[in-house]
């Protein structure tokens, strides 16, 4: 039986064709890399030496410090500022909540450079190179903690802040109880899209921690002039943290993606 | 007889690997107004996609004037539908969604050259054509002068006429409407009901209806195919379905009905509710029937000159009529009657025989293939159930081990053993306890039968139903554990290969 | 109304915060002194530098032209890709979203690392068109991401409509699918344009020796700080200002526009 299929589908094609050439069959060869010694042999050999190299270990456990603490900033600052603005009876609030996007479409080097000269004026560059780079990173990533916290607040329902009112909830039962709980997901896709990028994005540990600090993501560009091996197996191991710390943060479900999102 | 415009011949459609539509065959004659009634999720609406060329069935055939048409994609079929939520095009105004068939049409004009030869072209509408059929179908719905309006501009009732307005524009040979009406609200749906009507006798096209609303199916068809669970229950003329409905489906779903469970008892007689009745249907001497009996067809008397007997219990106003639930004995009657009565009052009621409507029994048990596991305990619908596998063997019994022993001493091990089971409608209980039972699903359907509820609960995986009777009120959808008593589970051994050898 | 007195100051302190470094920068650009902190005199010195330096305009003109064109064949690329997917199978759907969605969810150096090592692998030397390619990896599938929820808004009937009352289904396509769905192509082509000019990691590693975009140039002018003076550094203040107020000027301009349309609407 001969069935006309209608050829929606096909155009898919294209971009189904560009993800395996140029992020599954990249992906698949990193794996043989960080599974292959300097002979293209299969070995543990870089899987074990990563573990039982406290160098290499400190800089991941270091790394992880880092982004926490950005993580932990960020989200103390922002969940006020996403609270307030969401709960502001303001007409024109989305106009706050634009300027406090706005910083984000200025080109990423830029803006941390703008940090930079900020950090030199008042004499801390080069001087105090953690504080810095948490500072830069908090600076540079607190809009995407804002947005999606922002977005998940204004969602929820007055009636059922007033139900809690009614229900005899004090205002502070009432935040704890009922807000905090019903952002949860907001704080969840918000921590994913501050914690992955400060545990990898090393042009701001470059640019305000004097080169001095290396977190994970400076540590594989450093294998990549040198040995490829060991580089892809940091990345592999990065890529099971990443995808790991998604998993649990549920952020699979793409509507909860809003990073670089326009509003 | 009439030509038979489209004809459905033995279709099954799996969307995934649900199946949706379950051997559907039925024809449509031309230029009559057929309704496809069901509860949601019945099959109708898939039917109506198969027609129009959306969906494609599993197996079998779709004739349109007997060619088959099973596979053609839908712009090559003349068929044009109107949508559920009218499906027009938010970016185009009123003139161009109705243009929008017309621009896509090309027709064949015929043309004399110089020499006199004729020759063919296949030509696209001119501009004055389109704008004239377009104006014509406007004015057919009462819309002249909307060809500017933009659609968001228009009321839900607009927006309908200009949805139909584009689909018989195109003059199809069978216009499909999948349930029109069921987003406008009631006095809206009720004047496009007659309006429909008056299209469908002016077109003189064939209409095919998708409803879920019993009512408007019984006013507007010539025909109606009742469906449920991707199966056609019944066809047949208004009339016919409400007055001889074919199965307590049926009878429940359209109109009100009292159903109950009866025996025949002689010719053209019936013992329900405790009393012996005269009806018109024939049936074998004590077969057991379902019975319907309209509220309108029992007819309340003084107590002593009724048939029945009972006490009223409520009533409601309903506009038109009263209507009266009596406790007979056990059983409930519901009455319509333009009178009232008093709750509490005693009063008498007759059905006559053409009142009282018999009908085979679709469930008398329920029957699964089972398969016997390491426990002694049988595996069927999703679940596994504690059972006597003793009845497997005649004679046998099991010993301290657990094993069965044969009246011959013999021990074997059923396990594996693949058995038929079954279990009496009376000897299944539900509950809100999902751990509580063998196995668990959703309830699907209810019917009152009088004096108790028949219940049917389908598993998730496997969807087998439990048919079944209960006093107890549940809700549909209500997700619910089965619960058989070890003893009621009915065995047989299924022949094996190595038996029949 | 104390209260509201706090909250007020907690917003506008994080806000002044937020744009403490840029306004510093945007206020030393008009130095005439090319040192934070020393005020000279009034001057439009920076500016003249940033316009006057060649190299400079490259890669200002580098990272326009590579954005627009990477934005362009993503949002083709990616609006095709959301429509093809939205329409196969509910298993190749979950199968492809998922692999769109790696790019996004991956650090963006093991993506970098990844296409590199592979382009190496398969004797691809670095060029215009690794570049290309590294940054349509990052920006289709934010295309994807924000044609899809118009495709799950659109009533699906309208399709299915067209091809009832005859057209073909590339003309129901183009007629009727993709006007309804074009807002998101827009903000996906927007977000792209985005994406590619901020971004700093897959370019580093795809780009082809010499060429630099805003992001390499600044990033290589700090870090390194070989051959560029303290006076390159200042005219950054000056590129950082100008796209400053652009991008302001673009949100108040847009925010106007749908004020506007809000406003004409009620």
């Amino acid at each position: 039986m001969k069935i006309p299929r209608i050829s929606r589908k096909t155009l898919g094609i294209p971009y189904a064709v560009f993800l395996i050439c140029f992020v599954i069959i990249p992906m698949l060869i990193i794996v043989v890399y960080a599974f292959t010694d300097q002979n293209m042999r299969f070995s543990f050999e870089n899987f074990i030496e990563f573990f039982s190299d406290p160098t290499k270990l400190s800089t991941i456990v270091y790394s992880l410090v880092i982004a926490l603490l950005t993580t932990c900033f960020t989200l103390l600052i922002a969940y006020p500022v996403a609270y307030i603005l969401a709960r502001s009876k303001m007409k024109k609030k989305y106009v706050l909540l634009l300027l406090f996007v706005t910083p984000m479409w200025i080109n990423f080097v830029l803006r941390v450079n703008a940090i930079r000269e900020l950090l030199n004026w008042i004499g801390l560059l080069g001087e105090t190179n953690y504080f810095n780079t948490v500072l830069g990173m908090v600076y540079d990533f607190l809009p995407f903690m804002i947005l999606p916290l922002y977005t998940t607040m204004i969602k929820i329902d007055n009636s059922l802040l007033e139900a809690s009112a009614d229900l005899g909830g004090n205002p502070f039962v009432t935040f704890t109880r009922v807000t905090v709980p019903l952002s949860m997901p907001g704080v969840l896709s918000g921590i994913t899209m501050v914690f992955l990028p400060s545990m990898t994005n090393y042009v701001v540990s470059d640019m305000l921690g004097n080169s001095k600090i290396t977190i994970i993501g400076k540590f594989i560009e450093t294998y990549f002039g040198t040995d490829w091996h060991m580089g892809s197996m940091i990345a592999l191991i990065l890529l099971v943290i990443v995808f790991a710390t998604t998993a649990l943060s549920g952020g699979f479900r793409s509507e909860n993606n809003t990073r670089g999102a326009t509003i | 007889m009439s030509e038979h415009i489209i004809e459905l011949k033995n279709v099954t459609k799996y969307y995934d690997d649900t199946l949706v539509i379950d051997n559907v065959s039925f024809y449509v004659n031309k230029g009559e107004f057929i309704t496809f009634l069901g509860p949601s999720g019945c099959g109708k609406t898939t039917t109506l996609r198969m027609i129009a060329g959306f969906d494609l069935p599993t197996s079998g055939q779709i004739l349109l004037n007997g060619k088959d048409i099973s596979s053609l994609p839908p712009n090559k079929r003349p068929v044009n539908t109107v949508f559920q939520r009218y499906a027009l095009f938010p970016h185009l105004n009123v003139f161009e969604n109705i243009a929008f068939g017309l621009r896509c049409k090309k027709v064949i004009n015929t043309y004399e050259n110089d020499s006199g030869d004729r020759y063919t072209k296949k030509e696209k509408l001119t501009k004055k054509e389109i704008s004239e059929k377009v104006r014509k179908a406007l004015a057919l719905v009462d819309l002249e002068g909307f060809e500017k309006r933009s659609i968001s501009t228009l009321s839900g009732g607009q927006q309908q006429r200009v949805a139909i307005a584009r689909a018989i524009v195109n003059e199809p040979e069978i216009l499909l409407l999948d349930e029109p009406l069921g987003a406008l609200d009631l006095k809206m749906r009720k004047e496009m009901q007659i309006e429909l009507k008056a299209m469908h006798k002016r077109l003189g096209i064939t209409f095919i209806y998708v409803t879920h609303d019993q009512e408007e199916a019984l006013t507007m068809s010539d025909t109606i195919v009742v469906m449920a669970d991707g199966v056609v229950q019944q066809i047949g003329t208004p009339t016919d379905i409400y007055n001889e409905p074919s199965n307590t489906f049926v009878a429940d779903f359209i109109g009100e009905s009292n159903l109950f469970n009866g025996t025949v008892t002689g010719e053209r007689e019936v013992r329900f509710c405790g009393k012996t009745f005269q009806c018109v249907d024939s049936f074998e001497k004590n077969e057991l029937v379902d019975v319907v009996v309209r509220p309108e067809d029992v007819h309340m008397c003084a107590p002593e000159e009724g048939m029945l007997r009972g006490k009223v219990i409520s009533v409601v106003f309903k506009g038109i009529h009263y209507e009266i639930t009596v406790q007979v004995g056990k059983f409930e009657m519901v009455i319509q009657s333009t009178q009232s009565r008093a709750v509490g009052e005693e009063i008498g009621m007759n059905i006559d025989p053409d009142g009282i409507h018999l009908m085979k029994p679709k469930y008398t048990s329920n029957i699964f293939d089972g398969v016997i596991t390491k426990r002694n305990t049988v595996e069927f619908a999703d679940g596994e159930f504690a059972c006597d596998v003793t009845q497997l063997y005649p004679g046998s019994r099991l010993n301290e081990e657990g094993d069965l022993v044969t009246q011959t001493g013999e021990v074997i091990d059923p396990t594996g053993a693949e058995v038929t089971v079954e279990v009496g409608m009376n000897d299944i209980t539900i509950s809100d306890d999902a751990e509580a039972g063998g196995t668990t699903g959703h309830i699907i359907s209810i019917i009152y039968k009088g004096d108790h509820y028949r219940l049917i609960v389908r598993t998730e995986e496997e969807e087998e139903d439990f048919v079944f009777a209960t006093p107890d009120l549940w809700n549909e959808n209500d997700y619910v554990s089965v619960i058989i008593p070890p003893e009621k589970i009915k065995l047989t051994l299924k022949r094996t290969e190595e038996a029949k050898s | 109304m104390i209260k509201k007195c706090i909250k007020a100051t907690y917003v506008g302190l994080i806000l002044l915060l937020l744009y403490a470094p840029i306004l510093l920068l945007a206020v030393y650009s008009f130095n005439e002194v090319d040192l934070i902190g020393t005020w000279g005199a009034f001057s439009l010195e920076h500016y003249a530098k940033l316009f006057g330096d060649p190299v400079i305009l490259e890669m200002i003109g580098n990272t326009v032209g590579l954005a627009l064109l990477a934005a362009a064949l993503s949002t083709v690329l990616g609006t095709a890709g959301a429509l093809g997917f939205y329409y196969s199978k509910k298993r190749t759907r979950t199968i492809m979203y998922g692999a769109s969605q790696i790019p996004v969810i991956n650090a963006e150096i093991v993506t970098a690392l990844a296409l590199a090592i592979a382009f190496v692998t398969v004797g691809l030397e670095k060029s215009y068109f690794t570049l290309l390619i590294g940054h349509m990896i990052i920006c289709t599938p934010f295309v994807v991401l924000s044609v899809t929820p118009k495709l799950k808004q659109m009533d699906n009937s309208l399709y299915e409509a067209a091809l009832d009352l005859g057209a073909s289904p590339t003309k129901a396509l183009f007629k009727v699918v993709l006007p309804q769905i074009i807002p998101g192509v827009i903000s996906g082509f927007m977000l792209a344009i985005t994406l590619s000019l901020d971004d700093y990691i897959v370019t580093s590693y795809c780009k082809p020796s010499g060429f630099n975009t805003i992001s390499t140039y600044v990033y290589n002018a700090t870090t390194k700080g070989n051959a560029h003076t303290a006076e390159t550094l200042a005219s950054f203040w000056a590129l950082t200002t100008i796209i400053f107020v652009i991008i302001l000027a673009v949100v108040l301009i847009a925010n106007l526009v749908d004020g506007k349309k809000k406003e004409d609407r009620t």
